[in-house]
């Protein structure tokens, strides 16, 4: 029982497509060696503001809340949808709060931008720094292994249904190397006028 | 000594009116003229600048302050009331606004922001109301040029052009006639001195007459070049000569 960031397990990725975002998770809730659940996903959607979040479990569900209401009050304020890049400094300005006693979270954000269509990613450390990326950004248990297929499978322009399947199998086959995250995978397309949202059949172990 | 004043000194008059700010709106009445004015492509801010004596420099003071790079302020009332205000406006723009979304804040935000302030003075202990009437002119993405006023109660009215202060019945009456759905800045800016050159009762000229501008993004006041993404701030104020020069055309 030591470091936060990987007693529940988890991973997500997200990455950027010709005038599309794709962001994907696993499902699985651990306590160290042992699965609880294969139905833990880890992506929240705010207006048209993906939010990814791996780490400690009930850090994962306590900002989902957090960030829940901030956005809610956002919406009533400000009488208009939050956009990916607000979410993005609304997210680091909230963790940053926390600086001496941190979410044990790795978020990432992904969206497309409703005025000018343009996507956007970007991926924090625990205390709210934003790695603003033109290409992809990864979180959780195999970040390492996510790095590794990103960096081999992603190329630019990718259209949505071909970034689909470069997304997924960076997933699956990270995912696949990590004891810690896995039992099931989702992945979202968002593109400016819809999102599709599909399960991905993976490995149950 | 803070015990004794821990109470509101703004009480319900037996008719139901709040009399500290019927007062503060007399302050407000007495006070020099302003007027604000929305174009279909900006918002003109305007004020006489009466100096008691010819020895004062009119230029150190500056009566039209800017909030945010989109968002400017003018006053009728007192003063140093307004300069709190302002001070106040600029450093909440950040901390409340600029410092979580890394973004300035959108005209009417900003505006029930000072509009909260200037509440929180009518129902607080051992402070009373403020002394100013607020004209707020800005710009943002959503909703486009704003004009906004903000009363010492804390109401706050969206305008498309209006007057505040000693001579403001009468020129609102002027600038009712005269504002039109299809003004462009430089119309407006036009009517404004028009307006003004009623209630003003000295000379009129670029340095006792101050005029504030929320346009078109003057890129070139960034300080810098080649950064996509980035526009240059709208608010600016006329020069003397800039206003000398459409006072002549009027």
């Amino acid at each position: 029982m030591s470091d936060p960031s990987s007693i529940n397990g988890g991973s997500v990725v997200a990455m950027v497509g010709k005038d599309c975002v794709a962001i994907g998770c696993d499902m699985r809730l651990g306590m160290q060696a042992l699965t609880v659940s294969n139905d833990f996903p880890k992506i929240f959607q705010f207006n048209n503001a993906f939010l990814g979040l791996t780490g400690l479990a009930t850090d994962v569900i306590t900002l989902s809340e957090v960030f829940r209401y901030k956005v809610n009050l956002y919406n009533l304020r400000e009488e208009r949808k939050i956009e990916p890049e607000t979410f993005a400094n609304l997210v680091s300005s909230t963790l940053y709060e926390k600086r001496f006693g941190p979410y044990f979270v790795g978020p990432i954000v992904a969206g497309i931008n409703s005025k000018s269509g343009d996507p956007y990613i970007c991926g924090f450390d625990l205390i709210g720094c934003i790695n603003f990326a033109k290409d992809f950004v990864v979180g959780g248990t195999s970040s390492d292994q996510l790095f590794g297929m990103c960096e081999s499978l992603w190329e630019p322009n990718l259209e949505p249904d071909d970034l689909f399947e470069t997304i997924s199998q960076a997933l699956l086959n990270a995912q696949d190397r990590d004891a810690l995250s896995g039992w099931g995978a989702i992945v979202y397309v968002i593109t400016k006028d819809k999102v599709v949202k599909r399960l991905l059949k993976t490995r149950q172990d | 000594m803070a015990d004794r004043y821990s109470f509101s000194l703004t009480t319900f008059s037996p008719s139901g009116k709040l009399v500290q700010i019927e007062y503060a709106f007399q302050a407000v009445n007495q006070g020099v003229t302003s007027l604000g004015i929305k174009a279909s492509n900006g918002v003109v801010l305007a004020t006489e600048k009466k100096s008691t004596s010819d020895l004062i420099d009119a230029s150190s003071l500056s009566k039209i302050s800017n909030i945010t790079p989109d968002i400017g302020m003018v006053y009728s009332g007192m003063g140093p009331d307004f300069r709190v205000l302002v001070d106040k406006a600029r450093k909440s723009s950040h901390t409340n606004y600029k410092r979580i979304y890394n973004e300035y804040p959108p005209t009417r935000i900003l505006v029930q922001d000072v509009a909260r302030t200037m509440q929180e003075a009518t129902q607080s202990g051992g402070v009373r109301p403020y002394g100013v009437s607020l004209l707020v002119g800005g710009y943002d993405a959503d909703n486009g040029f704003s004009l906004y006023q903000v009363d010492p109660s804390g109401t706050y009215f969206p305008w498309k052009a209006t007057a505040i202060g000693k001579g403001s019945t009468s020129a609102k009456t002027f600038l009712e006639k005269r504002w039109t759905e299809d003004l462009e800045l430089e119309d407006a800016i036009h009517i404004a001195l028009l307006t003004l050159k009623e209630s003003v009762e000295g000379e009129m000229n670029g340095n006792t007459v101050e005029i504030g501008v929320i346009g078109p993004a003057s890129d070139h006041l960034l300080g810098f070049e080649g950064v996509k993404n980035i526009q240059g701030p709208r608010f600016r104020k006329l020069s003397p000569q800039e206003i000398d020069d459409r006072l002549d055309a009027i």
